[in-house]
Parts: structure tokens; C-alpha cells; sequence
């Protein structure tokens, strides 16, 4: 068995005295397309931003290619490949949607995505290259966000609630995105409330609970009983 | 009529060199610079000291103002590096959410800046010899223009220009608008925000500096004009909009225009038209004449 692309152990994670992560064991192997689900308030998120060094966590706790990387600058993570589509986007609302793709490039990773390739995935973009993020629909603004995110030629994409707030049809057009990605040695992690869309894209699920890991297993392989009881604890 | 719209116009221009530098730091930073007034008079007195320096070592054999260009040549990356140090070991401790340590540290900054000057330079007002230029005018169309108020207003109009450009075109305008808008996922693209911020203030700290270099040739300066000046360049920049750079070019000229019109009416009314037309901006559109619009 390969060596996973990352991993966690024990990691723990805290907002002022309030503790939100208890312990996640977690490994992503390379070209995976791994689901993470949970109710809100279970630490998806956080497990997300404890990843990219925007929550601060223990060096030892998260390797990436046998490395430490637990707690360094956002920067440094990002150099080294891993790339995170934030929930709500969050886009830069004063940049305009080339200027929002450029910045995503500042990491300076060599790779294959550049603004003419990812204009080839996402067309509507470049029609609107000069608009500012902020005219675009939640669709095209999402399309934005992981433009951003795979300019810096990323190992692994971390997603986090793609789907929140968009129509269904364009979700599927986001969705239908990714396997391109894994298709080429990607690694992605989606963040996702939609259990039934998180089993259907994703080879392998992880269900968060108050902060824990509740169920770990194959998409294909889990039960709709065993979510349910994971994911609600009843 | 013209001739008080012209001088106040120029004299608008200076207003504008007032305001950019904190235009630039409440843009990129939300930091509001209460000692604004003072880096300005503490870099009039910098300009005038190192401008009698040069002199005295030069001996006579290069004009006042030659002194003065070779001044400025100095004194504007001495407070790039100024602004840059203290944005990066100080100022940029205190950014946050809540903006009081900023006010706070930089009221602070004033104080102490307002009494070393007092204690270096005596409470004297003091200005930078210009070998008449402060004096010298010319007549244009029936109008009485003068060089250096021209050359400072050209001045401001290009600093705009250019502050604009840098934001809207340029990689680095780019990070600023960036790191202003979400300093979390500017960092997540790889940006250092502490660095960003303190190139911001490195800029707005050229700007101060020309800011003191030119009133220090206009007119007198003393170790406690600073408070005055921060006022002029606060309105500047509340008539004109928050964090758009032309909207305070034009602030500056309505505070100019303002302000002439009272001197003409009354020698003491000047400063007082220009307050009473902030305080009208403030009443009928808080948000200025131009502010700048976020998605």
C-alpha cells in the first residue's frame, strides 16, 4: 500500500479555551476523491483550516508526503501543495475574476493549470475575466474559488461545502469538474452536507461528529442506517 | 472670483499630499494614522535639517534649492524604510478587529513625536530656505499663479495618478486590494500580510515625506502643527469617500476652494468655511462625494 498524501493523528484543535477537534485520525491516499460529511458545528471546517495552517494545531499532527507540516503560515502549506476553496468562497470583492484567478497563482508551484487551461474547464470565466467576482452568480463565483485554488497547481484540493447555496444544476456542472482533476493524480477532499452527493462523487467518506471521527468507510460500502446513526448519533 | 478658485485649488493640492498617505494606510490597513500630522511636521524638520547639513558641507558651491532636490532624494527612501519598520514591528501588532491599539498607539506616536521635536528643535517655527521659490509667481490670463503651490498641486496630481494605477494595474495594487478585502484567504494564496502591510506604509510614508518637504517650502513649520494638519487631511479625505484615492484629490480641492473663499470673505473665517462644509459633507453624505464601492 502507497504512502497516504496526508495524514493526521491524534490532531486536536481549539478556538480560545473551546475545544472543536478531538483526536481525528485521518489519511488521504494519492488520487483519491475523499468525502467528508457531518452535521454543522461537527468540525469539518476546522479540520479543513487546521490542514491549511489557518487554525493552529500541533507540527506533528498533520504530515503531508511524510512531512510535518502541522501548524506552518498558510503560505508555506499552500507551497507546498495543498490549496483550499473556502466555504462561501469568499472571494476577493474589489478584485475582478482575472485578478482573483492571478492571485491564486502566487504560490508559484510548476504544473499544468494556468489561466488558458482553467478557462478551458470553466469557459463562462473567461468571458467575464474583467467583471468584478462580486457580478457573477454563486455558480460562476464558486467556478472562481477553485480556479483560484487550482492555479497554484495544488497535490491536493481541499473543498470546503461546494454546494451550499447553489442551484442543483449547477452543482452537478461543479461536481462533474472533479473527476477530471483525480483523473490526472489530484487528490481532493470535498466538505459536504448532502450525504447522498458526497457517497455518489467520492470513493471513500468520513463522517465527523462533535469534533470526532464517527465513521470511516468505502462510498459504496456504507449503509444509509450506519450514516444516519454516524452522522446524528442516534 | 477665479483667482480665489484658482489659489484655492493649489492650495487644495497641498491638502491632497496630506490626505493620500492616509488614504493609502485606512485602504490597505483600516488603520487610522492619528499621528499623521506629525510624521508630516517631523519630516518637514528632517528635510530642513538635512537640507542645512548638505549646505554646510557643500559649502556654497550648490543653490538652496539644489540642497533641497538632493534633500528630497534622501529623505523620500529614509521614510519608505521608516514606514516600513514601523508598520512591521509595531503597527502591525495592533491590526485586528477592534480598531482602538492602532488609535491608541499611534495617538501615542503623536505625543511623543510633538514633544522630541519640541525638545530637538525648540518651539520655534523654522522652514526650508528655497532661494526665493516660496515667493516667485507668475501672471497667466489676468491671473497671478504661484510656482512652488503649482509645482505642489502637479505634484498631488501625479502622486494620484500614479497611487491609482498602482492599485488598479499593478501585482502589488493587486496584494493590497487583496490582503485589505480577506487577510485570511490572502494568506492561504500565499501572500505574507505582514509584509504587504508594511510596503503600504512604506508608500504612505514617501507621501508623508514629500507632504513636509513641500509644506516646509510653502510656509513655517513648528513641533505642534501636527494636530492641524491631521485635521485638513481628515477632511480631505471624508469629503472626498474613504479609500478612493481621486475622490480625496477632489476633497482636497473642495477643502481648498472652501477655505479661500472664507479667507476672501473674512482673514479669520478660512479655516472655519472648510470645517462648517466637512461638517455639511458628514450631515448630507457620510459616505463622501466618491467612495469606493465594494462588491
Amino acid at each position: 500500500m502507497s504512502q497516504p498524501l496526508v495524514e493526521t493523528t491524534g490532531l486536536t484543535a481549539h478556538y480560545g479555551d473551546a475545544q472543536a477537534l478531538y483526536g481525528i485520525d485521518f489519511r488521504l491516499m494519492p488520487g483519491e476523491l475523499l468525502a467528508i460529511i457531518g452535521a454543522n458545528g461537527a468540525g469539518k471546517s476546522t479540520f479543513l483550516k487546521s490542514l491549511t495552517g489557518l487554525v493552529p494545531v500541533q507540527r506533528e499532527a498533520v504530515r503531508f508526503q511524510g512531512q510535518a507540516i502541522g501548524g506552518l503560515p498558510p503560505g508555506e502549506i499552500v507551497r507546498r501543495g495543498l490549496a483550499m476553496v473556502p466555504e462561501g468562497r469568499r472571494l476577493f470583492p474589489s478584485l475582478s475574476v482575472e485578478e482573483n484567478l492571478l492571485m491564486g497563482g502566487l504560490a508559484q508551484r510548476p504544473g499544468p493549470w494556468n489561466l488558458k487551461r482553467l478557462y478551458g474547464l470553466f469557459p463562462i470565466l473567461e468571458e467575464k475575466r474583467r467583471h468584478p467576482s462580486g457580478a457573477l452568480s454563486g455558480g460562476q463565483q464558486q467556478m472562481v474559488a477553485i480556479g483560484r485554488a487550482l492555479m497554484s497547481n495544488p497535490k491536493v484540493l481541499l473543498c470546503d461545502e461546494l454546494s451550499l447555496g447553489l442551484a442543483p444544476i449547477v452543482i452537478r456542472e461543479i461536481y462533474a469538474a472533479l473527476p477530471t482533476l483525480t483523473a490526472e493524480g489530484m487528490s481532493i477532499v470535498v466538505v459536504e452536507q448532502d450525504v447522498s452527493l458526497a457517497q455518489a462523487v467520492s470513493q471513500r467518506v468520513y463522517c465527523f461528529q462533535e469534533g470526532r471521527v464517527s465513521l470511516e468507510g468505502d462510498s459504496r460500502q456504507l449503509s444509509r442506517e450506519q450514516i444516519s446513526q454516524a452522522y446524528f448519533g442516534i | 472670483m477665479f483667482e480665489v478658485l484658482l489659489q484655492g485649488l493649489l492650495l487644495g493640492g497641498l491638502y491632497c499630499l496630506f490626505a493620500q498617505g492616509l488614504s493609502v494606510m485606512f485602504g490597505v490597513m483600516r488603520l487610522t494614522n492619528i499621528a499623521q500630522g506629525d510624521f508630516i511636521v517631523m519630516a518637514a524638520f528632517a528635510a530642513i535639517a538635512l537640507s542645512a547639513t548638505i549646505s554646510a558641507n557643500v559649502a556654497g558651491s550648490i543653490g538652496a534649492l539644489a540642497a533641497v532636490a538632493l534633500t528630497a532624494a534622501l529623505l523620500l527612501p529614509l521614510s519608505f524604510g521608516l514606514g516600513y519598520l514601523l508598520q512591521r514591528r509595531v503597527l502591525n501588532r495592533t491590526l485586528g478587529k477592534d480598531p482602538l491599539p492602532s488609535l491608541v498607539v499611534t495617538f501615542g506616536l503623536s505625543i511623543v513625536i510633538q514633544n522630541a521635536l519640541q525638545e530637538l528643535f525648540s518651539a520655534d517655527p523654522r522652514s526650508l530656505p528655497t532661494d526665493g521659490l516660496n515667493t516667485r509667481s507668475f501672471e497667466l490670463a489676468g491671473l497671478n499663479i504661484g510656482v512652488l503651490p503649482l509645482l505642489i498641486f502637479v505634484a498631488a496630481l501625479a502622486c494620484t495618478a500614479a497611487l491609482q494605477q498602482l492599485f488598479a494595474r499593478s501585482a502589488l495594487g493587486r496584494s493590497f486590494r487583496a490582503v485589505s478585502d480577506d487577510r485570511d484567504i490572502a494568506q492561504l494564496m500565499g501572500l505574507d500580510a505582514n509584509r504587504v502591510f508594511a510596503l503600504a506604509t512604506g508608500l504612505a510614508f514617501v507621501l508623508i515625506a514629500l507632504a513636509g518637504l513641500f509644506q516646509g517650502m510653502r510656509t513655517t513649520v513648528a513641533p505642534a502643527d501636527g494636530p492641524m494638519l491631521l485635521i485638513f487631511a481628515f477632511e480631505a479625505v471624508i469629503i472626498g469617500g474613504m479609500g478612493s484615492f481621486w475622490g480625496t484629490f477632489v476633497g482636497a480641492a473642495v477643502l481648498g476652494v472652501t477655505q479661500q473663499i472664507g479667507f476672501t470673505v473674512d482673514p479669520g473665517w478660512g479655516l472655519w468655511f472648510g470645517h462648517l462644509v466637512f461638517l455639511a459633507v458628514l450631515v448630507v453624505r457620510p459616505q463622501g462625494l466618491f467612495p469606493k464601492t465594494r462588491g
